[in-house]
């Protein structure tokens, strides 16, 4: 076998077995991504029923509370990352983190400090590299987080809102994560988390319209605002650590899917290459023997 | 008929139980409040207790729930926890593990955990 078929034959084979096992996180990721979407609408009646009991609080009292006033001049304002302990995934981690970098860069603007928290490796590692501050980080369960994780990760934020300005506490808190749209269609977005307008809850709230009764509060509506409110941002921050793996599973899948196919096509141009230098080296044998026939039946011929 | 109101016991993570009920018993942080179809509109946080829920079949449900709160408007009736178990998912022998390793080491959270499991999986 000639020098030039055995290079091509060798990267055949290097190419199948990449294709191989890309075709395999692919289809990992495709039934991971069919997990994840189960577990968001699993989380569903959790987060109405709590929208609707907040909607319930907002509108029957005017209480007020760390969580939903507005501080006057906001001077520093926590912004919570959602990215993905692991890559092979597209643009996907490289778009939130996008995403954060423009909404520090408003922030900055308008003369807002900015304390940047972090879920995923891939932030972590974004930001310590380019020796940025990180307030706080989490890793190791951005593929299937539970709620738990969700409640570590609200725990110290809420904790921080509640503090006064002066002493290192933050007056608002935004989230950058990436909204699951469709298999196809992941957008990474910004939303601002705390302070919270009841507004806005009341807009979103399912029951638009419809007349919410007077409640009675047990204890008071003070005690239900205070015990509602955590749980409140800890099932948005559950909502979004969800919509993000599951994103990221698409983003793989997808990224993955073109990987395969690229291999795939690559094979075939090798393919070809091959059979050409297979055919070259057999008409180069032929004609060899054909020269070296002729050249002996000249040389016979000439004795004689 | 006797009138029905719908129960929704949904945690976290997950709806553990939804049906029509009769009566539904729960431990607010201001004591225990059974709601009866007709109740006024109520909003109360929950204490880590068992939920006991009397269904229109003449049953009885009970279930583990550890903090999170009650909501009634409507004959429509929610409980939201961010755990939540039925008596029969709960595994008394681990329960009973758990309850001694907690007094053991002294936590008060997780022996309170273990204590409700256990008395909701004893009331079946």
């Amino acid at each position: 076998m000639g020098a030039q078929l055995r290079v091509y034959k060798r990267r055949i084979r290097s190419v199948t077995a990449t294709k191989k096992i890309t075709k395999a996180m692919e289809m990992i990721a495709a039934s991971r991504v069919v997990k994840a979407q189960r577990k968001v609408a699993a989380s569903t009646p959790y987060a109405t029923e709590l929208t609707r009991a907040v909607t319930a609080v907002g509108t029957g009292s005017n209480t007020k509370h760390p969580l939903t006033t507005q501080a006057e001049t906001v001077t520093r304002s926590a912004v919570l990352l959602l990215t993905s302990d692991r890559g092979l995934a597209g643009a996907f981690n490289s778009n939130s983190i996008k995403a954060a970098e423009q909404l520090t860069e408003r922030l900055e603007r308008e003369g807002k400090q900015v304390d940047i928290y972090i879920v995923g490796r891939r932030g972590v590692a974004h930001y310590n590299f380019r020796e940025r501050k990180i307030a706080e980080s989490w890793t190791g369960f951005t593929d299937e987080p539970t709620y738990a994780d969700a409640k570590k990760v609200a725990a110290p934020l809420i904790e921080a809102i509640e503090k006064d300005t002066a002493d290192g506490g933050v007056d608002e808190l935004h989230i950058v994560y990436t909204e699951f749209v469709s298999m196809m269609t992941q957008q990474a977005l910004d939303a601002r988390l705390l302070p919270l307008s009841l507004e806005e809850v009341a807009e979103e709230a399912p029951s638009k319209g419809e007349l919410l009764p007077l409640y009675d509060f047990e204890p008071s509506a003070e005690d239900v605002l205070d015990a509602l409110l955590p749980r409140y941002v800890e099932s948005r921050i559950y909502n979004a650590l969800l919509q993000s793996a599951a994103s990221k599973h698409a983003a793989t899948r997808r990224a993955m899917k073109s990987a395969t196919d690229n291999a795939g096509e690559l094979i075939e141009t090798l393919t070809r290459l091959a059979n050409q230098a297979r055919q070259a080296e057999i008409t180069q044998e032929i004609s060899e023997i054909v020269g070296g026939a002729s050249a002996l039946a000249d040389a016979t011929a000439g004795s004689d | 008929m006797a009138a029905e109101l719908h129960v929704a016991l949904v945690a976290a993570d997950r709806e553990v139980w939804s049906g029509q009920a009769t009566l539904v018993v729960a431990r607010t942080t201001s004591g225990d409040i059974g709601v009866m179809p007709g109740h006024q509109p109520l909003l109360g946080v929950l204490e880590s207790g068992p939920v006991t829920i009397r269904t229109s079949e003449g049953g009885t449900v009970v279930a583990a729930v550890h903090g999170g709160f009650i909501s009634f408007a409507d004959d429509k009736l929610s409980l939201l926890a961010e755990i939540a178990e039925l008596s029969d998912e709960i595994d008394v022998q681990r329960a009973e593990r758990e309850l001694e390793r907690a007094k053991a080491v002294g936590d008060a959270a997780a022996e309170r955990r273990a204590d409700v499991r256990l008395r909701a999986a004893t009331a079946r």
